[in-house]
């Protein structure tokens, strides 16, 4: 019989034992007809039970099949108390679950090395020090012919590879009635050669695709583009499509496994850099760059160097007359370089949501730390209820050992329970927090296999919980003297004690879960409803392309075709929506000054915007279809005060000062009310400039974006959506709507982070609550019946309630009060690690303590009140009789 | 002489010696043989036979199959396995390696 034989023997013990069984009858059968006494046969043949043993043993692999008997026996003990095991299950699996999607959100944004030949090897070049807007800050983007510069530089030590932001951008395939979406990148040809990525069709970009400007009009698709776009037809190859100004021909698909090197974004289609309209300019920073060191590379040295290539070629671009202001210029050359690690690639994502993700792990950590206690608890209280069985088995040669594991293997039975709900909990819900993130129209995508990895975090997860809530109570339960515990219950003071400590580090996780929770929940408000200026009811934004560029009239034509549509009541146009998060800025020149140093922000719009957006004039006038760019502008108050220094300044003149040195006067011809431009955080100084522009020959330019905004008479401004993006092209063909959004959707889009943050926290400290709620209620009531007799007695003789409430309910405050003096404390400290997560929110703030002091003290309540009524209700007349 | 079960050691070369002989032998038989063929000087007691038996199955060296007993019980038979084979030709070595070794301390002394 092999290894395996006797495992399977282990899960048929039954049989093999009636073999053994049969086997000896049969002895017995043959000695008796040989003419032996029948009574001498059974007696040679020995102890019949030490004899089926020893055989089973030997059949069986011992310490198995005892682990199978203490499952099915922990199985038996857990249908005992269905409800309470239902329970702890029920709260194990949402915790377990939890932690486990936090795990995979993390891993997929922030650890999972990408799927490229040499990830260890990645580095991503960054700029640390002041910006031209002169705010500290660290930037990744780089000019291409710097970035050639560099590369060259670096060469034999390192591969520097440009790769575009990713950008959610129309392609038709066919006619341009038929434009749809897709994630665009620009890489540098020599990307697909240095990661070793295979083609999954046709052919990959190689460095000579990537020499000349304009040169190679070719694409490469990402397998799941190909799969999701176009059914893995391997006919795609050849297929040709319009993006921006130019047609693309489809070379070939990547690798399945690569889907660019931005997490939280998967890449559609890779055009080769030289094909990027900016490639040749030095004043436009539109990519990252990657570099894969060489093996053994020295690092330094190559940070060093680039960083003397980047500063030489820096200061011979900003060298000359520049629209700059001297501090600006010295600042930027003073810039630091940065080379860090980055085996996981570089994404916006990953900067915005690590700290929120990290928030959120601990968050979610916390409550399974409470669920582990609530559970330990339970174990300790049936284990207490089993003391006597314990001290049976001990005094009948029960090893230590054998009882630890005995009790173990009900709490591993529990985790793993648990653990497969939270598989499901977890498999639901990733996604979903993944959805959450971004706005409607552009949700982010992670790749979220369940692979290894995530297997591994789950084991260690289970084992960590298991020795977490099953390992004390067991060791407790192996402890048992047989002695104290047959004479009719041992020392109950020690196991009190466990289960107060569990219920202060309960209660200080909670109070944590719950402060932390405020926190978040008071900033995703504060921003929420913070007045953004202007009135974002019924807008509906058209964001429209014109190909070929068309002249503002044309732009004009169309919204007044587009104000004869039923169900709309106002058209205005503007070079994009507010709070889009895009900007424009320039220096301000007064009175013939040098250039400031802070920046002024800019954005056309046509006559009657103002209106539209319902942005109050306080001075002046609005723009009239005689306006054009440059000369007529409008401020808001915060520019007036800060470049003008006059809260009237309707007349007068000031320069915009460009990089390129030159400048253009504008005459203010109205002042409005702040409104919030890019950013619902910070109120910059605006200078709003009519849509039509003429060029220094005074010859109308011709505009090739721009966004129609609508306001509807109806609530869903939605509902008009598709006729509008007909009525478009319908006015005129050149004309296509790119995207419709709401305006609201973009307020939204403000404080995504917020609201996930908020939401996620404010679930889990529900759920903190309640554990920690029904724990507390569990040791209420626990210590009730252990106090039984003694209540009953003292009643007896007499106890007035609060004699008999005091002692069972006073330890248990005290540990409350222990655990939220601790929580606080925690919660003082964890602020300043997720102060960048925070706004406006202070953790000095009385109701954010009070917040989760009132949670605490109405969970006491809840829990207290059974305990005492319970107590109370003791009757010692039939206490006394049952003893 | 007096009957001994001093089997240490050898019980396993008996039984693989006996099945070997005669194959398909059950637990009674191959008891009896031994009693028998050793005039009842060396005896298998129940409590080690079966235990051995159960050892020898699990490591290989024989295995096991159930017959019909004209009664209608069921017995277990054993046989020699390949394994069991080689592994006699082993004992049976160090059987004669260790009495040879004894005889001739035996006829020095």
């Amino acid at each position: 019989m092999s290894f395996w034989s006797r495992i399977a023997n282990v899960f048929r013990s039954e049989r093999v034992n009636c073999d053994i069984e049969e086997e000896f009858a049969s002895h017995i059968d043959e000695a008796i007809s040989q003419g032996r006494d029948p009574a001498e046969a059974r007696r040679a043949l020995g102890n019949a039970l030490r004899q089926r043993e020893k055989s089973h043993d030997l059949r069986v692999i011992p310490w198995l099949d005892s682990v199978r008997a203490d499952v099915i026996f922990g199985w038996r003990q857990l249908k005992r108390n269905r409800v309470t095991s239902a329970a702890a299950v029920l709260s194990l699996a949402l915790a377990i679950g939890a932690c486990t999607t936090a795990f995979r959100l993390i891993d997929a944004l922030l650890w999972r090395p990408l799927p490229v030949a040499h990830p260890e090897r990645l580095y991503v070049l960054s700029r640390k020090g002041m910006g031209f807007d002169n705010k500290p800050g660290e930037w990744d983007s780089w000019a291409y012919p710097d970035f050639q510069l560099m590369r060259t530089a670096a060469k034999g030590k390192a591969e520097l590879i440009a790769i575009s932001y990713a950008d959610r951008a129309d392609v038709t395939y066919k006619t341009d009635q038929e434009m749809e979406k897709a994630m665009v990148q620009h890489v540098f040809g020599w990307m697909f050669p240095s990661f070793e990525i295979q083609p999954a069709a046709g052919r990959l970009f190689t460095e000579s695709d990537d020499r000349t400007p304009e040169a190679a009009p070719y694409a490469v698709i990402s397998y799941d583009y190909w799969n999701r776009r176009f059914g893995r037809d391997p006919g795609v190859v050849g297929h040709t499509f319009h993006y921006g100004d130019g047609v693309y021909q489809i070379i070939g698909v990547s690798e399945k496994k690569f889907t660019g090197t931005e997490p939280g974004i998967v890449v559609d289609i890779f055009i080769p850099t030289m094909m990027h309209r900016s490639v040749t300019r030095q004043d436009s920073t539109w990519f990252r760059t990657l570099a894969v060191a060489e093996p053994g590379a020295a690092i330094e040295p190559l940070r060093e160097m680039l960083a003397a290539v980047n500063h030489a070629f820096e200061a011979n671009r900003l060298s000359g007359e520049t629209g700059l202001s001297p501090v600006t210029l010295q600042n930027v050359l003073k810039n630091q370089m940065r080379l860090e690690p980055a085996p996981t690639g570089a994404s916006e994502m990953q900067r915005g949501y690590r700290q929120a993700l990290a928030a959120i792990g601990a968050l979610v950590l916390m409550v399974l730390l409470i669920a582990c206690a609530n559970v330990a608890n339970l174990m300790a209280a049936k284990t207490a209820a089993r003391a006597r069985e314990m001290a049976l088995r001990v005094s009948i040669g029960a090893g230590r050992l054998r009882l630890v594991r005995l009790v173990l293997a009900e709490s591993a039975l529990l985790a793993l329970l648990s653990s497969a709900g939270g598989a499901l909990f977890s498999w639901w819900s990733a996604p979903l927090v993944v959805s959450m993130i971004n706005p409607r129209d552009n949700p982010a995508r992670l790749i979220l296999p369940a692979d290894w990895r995530v297997l591994g975090f789950g084991m260690t997860l289970i084992t960590g919980v298991v020795l977490l809530f099953g390992l004390l109570p067991a060791l407790r339960a192996s402890s048992v003297r047989p002695v104290n515990a047959l004479q009719g219950g041992e020392e109950p003071h020690a196991r009190q004690r466990l289960m107060h400590g569990m219920i202060a580090a309960q209660v200080s996780f909670c109070f944590l879960v719950v402060f932390v929770a405020g926190l978040f929940v008071s900033s995703f408000e504060r921003l929420a409803n913070k007045p953004t200026g202007f009135s974002a009811e019924r807008l509906l934004l058209l964001e429209t392309t014109s190909r070929p560029a068309q002249p503002s009239t044309y732009w004009d034509q169309v919204a007044d075709h587009l104000r004869g549509v039923p169900g709309v009541e106002r058209v205005s146009q503007a070079g994009w929506p507010l709070l889009k998060g895009i900007g424009w800025n320039d220096s301000i020149s007064v009175n013939g000054a040098p250039p400031s140093v802070d920046l002024a922000y800019f954005l056309n719009v046509s006559p009657g915007w103002l209106e539209t957006m319902k942005i109050p004039l306080l001075e002046g006038r609005d723009f009239r279809e005689s306006d054009s760019y440059p000369q007529a502008a409008i401020v808001n108050e915060t520019f007036a005060r800060k470049f003008l220094q006059d809260a009237h300044p309707v007349g007068r003149w000031f320069e915009k000062a460009s990089d390129d040195a030159s400048r253009e006067r504008m005459q203010v011809l109205g002042v409005v009310r702040d409104a919030y431009y890019s950013s619902i955080r910070t109120m910059l100084p605006v200078v709003f400039v009519p849509l039509h522009h003429r060029d220094p020959t005074g010859r109308m330019t011709s505009l090739s974006e721009g966004t129609f905004i609508v306001r509807t008479a109806s609530s869903n401004p939605l509902a008009l959506s598709s006729m509008l993006r007909e009525e478009v092209s319908r006015a005129r063909p050149e004309f296509h709507v790119s995207n419709v959004r709401t305006q609201q959707e973009l307020n939204e889009g403000q404080t995504i982070r917020e609201r996930l943050l908020a939401t996620l926290a404010l679930f889990f400290a529900v759920v903190a609550w309640l554990l920690a709620g029904i724990g507390l209620y569990g040791v209420l009531i626990y210590s009730v019946i252990q106090r039984q007799r003694e209540i009953g007695i003292r009643m007896a003789l007499g106890a007035q309630a609060g004699d008999i409430v005091r002692p069972v309910v006073g330890a248990t405050l005290y540990a409350v009060a222990l655990g939220s003096i601790l929580g606080l404390g925690a919660g003082l400290v964890s602020t300043r690690f997720i102060e960048s997560l925070l706004y406006q929110a202070k953790s000095s703030d009385a109701s954010m303590v009070a917040i989760p002091c009132l949670a605490m003290g109405l969970a006491v309540m809840m829990a207290v009140a059974p305990a005492v009524v319970r107590a109370l209700r003791t009757n010692p007349v039939s206490l006394l009789r049952a003893e | 002489m007096a009957k001994t079960d001093s089997l240490q050691g050898t019980l396993d070369l008996l039984v693989l010696t006996l099945l070997a002989r005669r194959p398909r032998l059950h637990g009674y038989s191959i008891m009896a043989a031994i009693a028998e063929m050793s005039e009842d000087v060396l005896r298998a007691e129940e409590g080690s036979l079966y235990p051995a038996l159960h050892r020898m199955e699990e490591a290989g060296w024989i295995r096991a199959e159930w017959v019909k007993k004209e009664s209608g019980r069921r017995t277990r038979v054993y046989e020699l396995t390949k394994a069991g084979k080689s592994q006699l030709a082993a004992e049976e070595l160090r059987w004669q390696t260790v009495t040879s070794a004894v005889n001739r301390i035996l006829r020095m002394a």
